[in-house]
């Protein structure tokens, strides 16, 4: 029996887990939270117990029979607030994978080295905010936290909130707001009505196999009507205001290119904003795999979501941003190959068909929704690009001058933009866009990307350098079944 | 106007909140229920900074949420480096602000 | 295409080749087969150091480089102004700790050796040690201060050096691979082919960090540089509580040694922006590039006896890169001993860096035909001591 590593428990990572156990493979699966669900279905604490949590999601009985039937089964082990912070590749196995247990970036915490036969990746995605002046303010927020902090907490980010953006994860946003009581002034979508009807029409019957998708994104727009909340595309936040956290935006209308309009400019009076412009994959952890990428930066995945790494496969957002069913269809696929499974076995044909339904629709969403270079227009010199360093727009292209640089990690050197604790995870494409639209051609020729960081995340020295035990630790009833472990 | 904890009793959830924690911020006590986040925690009392930035000395918070962006990093019980957002608190728990000023060059090294 | 010089290579090596040449009114044109300062200069600390280095010939270099270092940090500064990011320099000196009795005797000995060939240092008593660096291991039995060691930030290093070859003429062709020779009917060396065309240039300098030897085997050539790996661990930034460039004394037996299997010993010194880096490994496993946890935890170990209080540091960012290794730990410089034509400015191992810009005068002098001001048998790449160990293959 092969043993199976997934790596997330998101929508993916539990499907992987699932199908692994139908196509008989053993199951670990990590996360680095303490509770299952992933950003997706992230959820309130045991120790915060509600009834009708369900109101906050969808999908939430399919997620509690996941949850449920993998808790359940002996030959699945779990270990949440489980953080890889390394992947080595060595020979005999796909990868080991260096994991750290226990309260996140506490010292001290358990270190384990997992040497599986098959690894999933369903590692997800976050967040991508563009940088645009005063974004650095406190009260100026992620969608994404926007949401973690409702679903996970039951926290608003504040009373009378802007969300803008792009793409339809601003609606489930500023539904999560209303559901925390807060007023939502506005959502703001970037693209333009006919950027987003070029993107979303051309085939609709592509769309007819994904109905859920269609009910989930129903249920926001009908949680939107009902909040009475006003929706306006081509327009975008440029500007955050105040002095020590934000008390006001400025938007403007923005052309197809996103630049900005002179003289379309607003002011809205808010104590919170929530800024999200797309998802950026969560790549380090297959890229220190050796996972091959796609030109345009997922893992590069095949029919069986392998990737070009023998016993390596991925599922989710890090193979292409395309939502909920699509992550667990993949997810569905590579559990199930990972762990041997017949490829021609009803179980995966099922996802297959799903899998293709629902790709369909991701290609529509980056149609319609994706980043345009226009957005560099509402940067002034002072804007903070880095937000860990503080490199502002300013010194970061006169670096780039300085140096006549077409190289990403000169400039990263020399300005030191992404070369903070975050590494680069917040500004690192954007440091990339801004020295691409600088360069010839418009392409970084760099065989570095802003997505590597084989310390995926930080490790206390101390117990980096604590001994660990050279024999594998004797199997205890709790740890059984377990893949081949040193700690 | 400001960030805030849906009242337990107004959520229409149906939520129960748990036993009481008490943590040090700042030497201020604060409280919250057991399994919010630091970060919650602190969110709650209507708080968005607790770090000072090393160069610009501005303040931060949350701003992604999800331990992606280490904006909310505090130091926990001598620990530094500790994303708010993510850790639990747990009763007794002493979070201090976070600032690491830049280094200053060394001047004068002793003559040999 | 046609130039006085071609020098391969846009690491630190090469871009003070090309800035010293060009500077002597010299056409020069720099490739590389990827983006300038993107191989072992991207990849190391920064180290300008003389505490490491053996009297004679290791000394001596090193102590002209030091004194060019000096210079050229004022020079370049005002030729690029201060729009140009700041090369960090900073000659903030170095102290080398024994922790053990048996490290004691040998740094004190080599430490009397470099002070009688001319080198500034001061033997310090344990308390004094602990003036210089409070949170210094009180364990410490032997410490040796050197105010020479300094140390640059060397990617902006080599982006400045290449800046300031560029004002002076020099053109730089970054993704520019060199594919073979250009020879006379005669078999001399004339340029070289290479991915953006035929360069035809009397002069053709190697100055590819570890990757020499291909390059020079590319162009008919065999040296003895082979590649030596090493690991350096970055902090999160920290309150400043480390002063100066520490190291065990062990890493001066690492450095001289010839040894391929895993070698580490600490070196641990802060940076500009807060970050504490924590090297060095010494290992010959090729090209091989992989993540090795073994060689962190080893890393990590040490300098948390060096420092206890790193035990609470975090390390957020690990880079690893090759140092081009010679047989007798001295760099290559000078006119290759087979090809007519070939030059060399390779085979620095780990003081790249700090030899840059002696190696840069040494060469443009032998390429001009003049004396160089630090003699130059001891660099030449057909020095006897390199005769019987022959070239890689």
């Amino acid at each position: 029996m092969a043993d199976v590593l997934v790596i997330g428990a998101g929508p993916a990572g539990l499907a992987a887990a699932a199908a692994a156990r139908e196509a008989g493979g053993e199951v670990t699966l990590l996360d680095s939270s303490d509770v299952l669900g992933g950003q997706y279905w992230r959820h309130l604490p045991d120790s915060r117990p509600a009834e009708r949590e369900r109101l906050l999601h969808h999908g939430w009985d399919t997620f509690t029979a996941l949850r449920r039937r993998l808790e359940s089964d002996p030959h699945v082990r779990i270990v949440t607030s489980a953080q890889v912070w390394a992947i080595e590749r060595d020979t005999g196995v796909p990868a080991v994978v260096h994991v750290l247990v226990g309260p996140p970036d506490a010292g001290g915490r358990q270190r384990l080295a997992l040497r599986p036969d098959a690894v999933v990746f369903a590692t997800g995605a976050h967040d991508r905010t563009l940088p645009f002046p005063g974004w650095d303010l406190p009260g100026v927020f992620t969608g994404g936290a926007a949401q973690a902090l409702a679903k996970g907490e039951r926290i608003a980010v504040g009373r009378r909130v802007l969300v803008a953006g792009a793409g339809p994860f601003l609606l489930p946003v500023a539904a999560s707001l209303t559901q925390t009581g807060a007023t939502v002034v506005g959502v703001l979508e970037a693209n333009r009505l006919s950027t987003l009807v070029k993107g979303w029409a051309p085939r609709p019957w592509q769309l007819a196999s994904t109905h859920a998708k269609a009910r989930e994104l129903a249920g926001y727009v009908a949680n939107h009507v009902r909040h009475a909340i006003p929706y306006r595309t081509g327009r975008a936040v440029v500007a955050a205001h105040g002095t020590d956290r934000v008390t006001s935006v400025t938007t403007a209308a923005v052309d197809a290119a996103w630049t900005p309009i002179a003289g379309t400019e607003r002011t809205v009076e808010v104590d919170a904003v929530c800024v999200s412009h797309g998802f950026t994959p969560r790549l380090e952890l297959a890229i220190a795999a050796g996972c091959a990428l796609t030109p345009d930066r997922f893992v590069m995945t095949g029919p069986d979501q392998q990737t070009n790494v023998v016993g390596l496969y991925a599922a989710g957002e890090i193979t292409g941003i395309g939502g909920v069913d699509l992550a667990m269809a993949e997810g569905s696929i590579a559990g199930w190959a990972a762990a041997g499974g017949p490829p021609d076995d009803k179980a995966v044909r099922d996802g297959r068909r799903r899998r293709a339904a629902y790709r369909a629709f991701a290609a529509r969403l980056e149609a319609a929704h994706g980043i345009r270079p226009g957005w560099t227009g509402w940067l002034d010199s002072h804007t903070i690009v880095c937000r860990c360093e503080e490199v502002s727009f300013g010194r970061l292209c006169g670096a780039a001058d300085a140096t006549s640089t077409t190289s990403l990690r000169s400039l990263k050197l020399s300005s030191r933009a992404a070369l903070g604790i975050c590494q680069g995870r917040m500004c690192g494409r954007s440091v990339e866009e801004i020295l691409a639209g600088r360069v010839a051609g418009g392409r970084l020729r760099d065989e570095v990307v802003a997505d590597q960081r084989p310390i995926a995340v930080p490790i206390r020295l101390g117990d980096l350098a604590a001994r660990r035990d050279p024999e594998p630790p004797t199997a205890s009833p709790s740890q059984s079944p377990t893949p081949n472990e040193t700690e | 106007m400001s960030a805030y904890l849906r009242s337990a009793a107004e959520d229409p959830i149906r939520r129960r909140d748990g036993e009481p924690v008490a943590i040090s911020v700042d030497g201020e006590r604060l409280t919250g229920v057991q399994g919010q986040s630091i970060a919650g925690i602190i969110l709650a009392t209507g708080r968005l900074d607790w770090r000072v930035t090393s160069a610009g000395s501005r303040p931060r918070g949350v701003f992604c949420g999800i331990g992606v962006c280490f904006d909310c990093l505090v130091t926990v019980n001598d620990e530094p480096d500790v994303r708010a957002c993510l850790r639990r608190a747990v009763h007794g728990d002493v979070v201090v602000q976070q600032h690491d000023p830049l280094p200053t060059p060394v001047e004068g090294s002793i003559d040999g | 295409m046609d130039c006085d010089v071609v020098v391969v290579g846009a690491g630190i090596v090469g871009s003070a080749c090309a800035r010293t040449l060009a500077r002597a009114g010299l056409s020069v044109t720099v490739v590389d087969r990827g983006a300038a300062a993107g191989g072992t200069t991207a990849h190391g600390e920064g180290n300008l150091l003389v505490s490491d280095k053996r009297p004679g010939a290791e000394l001596d270099i090193a102590q002209y480089s030091a004194r060019l270092w000096r210079e050229l940090s004022v020079e370049l500064a005002d030729e690029l102004g201060p729009g140009f990011p700041s090369l960090e320099f900073e000659e903030k000196g170095g102290l080398v700790v024994a922790t053990e009795e048996r490290g004691a005797g040998p740094l004190l000995e080599l430490a009397e050796s470099q002070r009688q060939a001319g080198a500034r240092v001061r033997v310090l008593t344990a308390s004094e040690a602990l003036r210089l660096e409070p949170e210094l291991t009180p364990s410490a039995v032997a410490a040796v201060h050197y105010p020479e060691d300094g140390q640059v930030q060397p990617v902006i290093a080599a982006e400045a050096l290449l800046a300031s070859a560029r004002r002076a003429g020099a053109r730089i062709l970054p993704h520019t691979e060199v594919t073979g020779p250009v020879l006379t009917e005669s078999g001399e060396l004339t340029g070289v082919q290479s991915t953006a065309g035929t360069i035809r240039a009397p002069h053709v300098v190697v100055a590819a960090g570890p990757w020499s030897a291909r390059v020079a085997s590319s162009l008919g050539a065999t040296i003895p540089v082979v590649p030596r790996r090493g690991m350096v661990l970055v902090t999160t930034r920290m309150r400043h509580r480390i002063f100066r460039k520490v190291y065990d004394a062990d890493y001066v037996g690492a450095v001289g040694s010839n040894g391929s299997e895993l070698q580490t010993s600490s070196v641990i010194e802060s940076t500009a922006s807060g970050t504490v880096l924590i090297g060095s490994s010494r290992q010959m496993i090729g090209f091989d590039d992989r993540l090795r946890v073994n060689v962190l935890e080893e890393l990590a170990l040490k300098a948390t006896q060096l420092f206890p209080f790193l035990r609470m540091a975090s390390v957020m960012r690990v880079y690893g890169g090759f140092r081009p290794f010679t047989p007798d730990h001295l760099p290559l410089i000078g006119p290759d001993a087979m090809v007519p034509g070939l030059w060399h400015a390779n085979g620095h191992e780990g003081a790249g860096i700090g030899l840059a810009p002696a190696t840069a005068e040494i060469l443009g002098a032998l390429i001009r035909r003049e004396s160089p001001a630090v003699a130059a048998a001891p660099y030449l790449p057909g020095r006897p001591a390199l005769a019987s160990v022959g070239g890689v293959r």
